[in-house]
């Protein structure tokens, strides 16, 4: 079995802030037919999720998947409230790296 | 209902951010019945509604209304500004109020004005929230009193229903402080008796205007047509198009769960509706529900002063120094921490090294610098302007002479770009508040007032 990374099955990976105190992640597969077969694999789970943005379970709020866009949605407590003190993204647009790495097993 | 179609034009995602005039004019061609903007977001984060300043700038806003403004007032259709100023409390709001009065004298405009208020009295909420009217919105924690009343400003987001007050009086022009995005697009259109769901969930897409495009745009007109049981989006640039994925993946768009969009008083739910191509360009969407709560809940955003930045920037080249940083970065840590011994548990200094770690600090995964040169910020916050100047002055100059082992280069470790090389970042703010509180009636925390401009 090949595997091949996210970003070769996904038109849109990326990072944003649900209001100050959440950052959502959003992968935006290419075709149905891949969208499909990832979800059908469950490998974003939120298990995945606390593990890649090494934080504890409970702070995975959400992995919901979304038919109309294709979409797999996954949101976390931020681990800094937007704009504190030590913040490094404020808009929380470039925290999305980690989903990069994601292998998805493909024949 | 008189209109078989309302009509809402979006010119761009927020006020100030811009749109092509050609895009406008064909908005007005197709004959809008209102035009709405959203002018505000929490996203620049807290020091906007702390320090009452704008983080839009006020020429491009000016530039933005003009057109809108003179558009509403030559066509007699009403223009909607919600969460005015970027944050929308009273001083937010007044800025904004002194700009449409300068457009107004300029272009001579008149008109009939509502200013809507959202900024609450810290004594109301204090009484509130000894009652046990607020709660948390997760994942926030229970508030506690000190957080309202170190709070600089605490807002609402308002409903439609201050909205229908202000249509009800005649108000031609409607200026409002913080509001629930959408309800600014949705308010007119379900005033004149459309479905709260379909305009609330047209409104979720208008208010980021060309952003649901393809290619997407913060700085592009959007329309929509919102009949009885569907609505249409068209984007009015002929370069992008709006398809059933671009509109379906802007629902994910800065919110926690695609299916479940909370608002005031209630909730949208998306689980049945329905993205269908409509031609080439226009995207129709249909089967949008609205769940009403109770009681009705307003989203409440304050925040408060936490200290005084001060960072310096600077760049790492030498290989050595670049190979030893942690025990330079600790090296300088407690130098100042020696020094200033009488400022202890006053002041935090951060380091961020841009090339290692400076976008995502302790989640970052990848654990080895491969970069050849690194960017470094040295940040600190204090009590106090001065004492931040001087922990980051002092930690500048330490890092600047700092004798690591292995030092060969040993006229200086950091590269300067600019002189000065600190920078005063003035008061830092942190969001403080961000609860729920159950309202009687949604219009009672936000004042209409009404000029004749």
């Amino acid at each position: 079995m090949k595997k091949v990374l996210l970003p070769e099955l996904a038109e849109v990976i990326r990072s944003k802030n649900a209001g100050p105190y959440e950052l959502t992640l959003d992968i935006i597969f290419k075709t149905e037919a891949i969208f499909a077969k990832v979800t059908a694999q469950k490998i974003i789970t939120p298990e995945l999720i606390a593990q890649l943005y090494q934080v504890p379970l409970e702070q995975v709020i959400s992995v919901v998947e979304f038919p109309p866009a294709r979409a797999i949605k996954a949101t976390i407590v931020r681990p800094k409230v937007c704009g504190d003190i030590g913040d490094t993204d404020v808009y929380g647009a470039q925290q999305h790296a980690p989903l990069l790495g994601i292998e998805v097993e493909w024949e | 209902m008189s209109e078989r179609e309302i009509r809402v034009l979006s010119p761009t995602a927020i006020l100030g951010y811009g749109f092509p005039m050609a895009s406008f004019e064909a908005g007005l061609e197709r004959n809008p019945h209102v035009i709405a903007v959203d002018a505000g977001s929490t996203d620049p984060g807290p020091y906007y509604l702390g320090s009452g300043h704008s983080f839009t700038d006020r020429t491009a806003v000016k530039r933005d209304l003009a057109a809108m403004l003179v558009a509403g007032r030559s066509r007699g259709i009403p223009v909607i500004i919600g969460t005015a100023g970027g944050s929308g409390a009273d001083i937010h709001l007044a800025w904004c109020i002194e700009i449409i009065r300068e457009i107004a004298a300029e272009e001579i405009l008149s008109f009939k004005m509502a200013v809507i208020g959202a900024e609450f009295a810290k004594d109301e909420l204090l009484l509130r929230w000894e009652r046990g009217e607020i709660k948390p919105l997760p994942p926030t924690k229970e508030l506690e009193r000190q957080d309202l009343e170190q709070a600089t400003r605490v807002v609402g987001q308002m409903g439609m229903e201050p909205y229908f007050k202000a249509l009800d009086a005649g108000a031609e022009v409607i200026v409002a402080g913080r509001s629930y995005d959408p309800a600014v697009f949705a308010c007119f259109p379900v005033w004149q008796g459309f479905d709260r769901a379909l305009a609330l969930h047209m409104g979720k897409i208008l208010e980021c205007a060309s952003i649901a495009a393809v290619p997407g745009s913060g700085s592009d007109c959007m329309f929509g047509y919102l009949r009885q049981d569907h609505f249409l989006l068209e984007p009015l640039n002929p370069a992008r198009k709006c398809t059933t994925t671009s509109v379906a993946a802007h629902t994910l768009y800065e919110k926690t769960n695609p299916y479940l969009l909370p608002g005031p008083g209630g909730m949208l739910d998306l689980r049945e509706t329905t993205f269908t191509q409509m031609d080439e360009r226009t995207v129709k969407v249909a089967g949008s529900k609205f769940v009403a709560a109770e009681p009705y809940t307003i989203k409440l955003e304050g925040a408060k002063l936490v200290g005084y930045r001060t960072v310096s920037i600077a760049g790492a080249r030498d290989p050595i120094f670049i190979a030893k940083l942690d025990e330079i970065l600790q090296g300088v840590r407690a130098r100042v921490d020696d020094n200033f011994g009488f400022l202890a548990g006053k002041f935090e200094l951060l380091f961020h090294v841009y090339g290692r770690n400076g976008v995502m600090g302790e989640l970052e995964p990848v654990q080895t610098v491969c970069s050849h040169e690194l960017g470094i910020v040295i940040e600190a916050v204090a009590e106090s302007q001065a004492h931040a100047n001087t922990i980051c002055s002092f930690a500048r100059s330490t890092m600047l002479h700092y004798g690591y082992s292995g030092r060969m280069a040993t006229a200086g470790n950091l590269a300067f770009p600019y002189s000065p090389s600190d920078f005063k970042g003035g008061e830092v703010y942190q969001f403080c508040v961000q609860h729920l509180i159950a309202v009687q009636d949604p219009t009672q925390f936000f004042p209409i007032r009404y000029e004749q401009v």
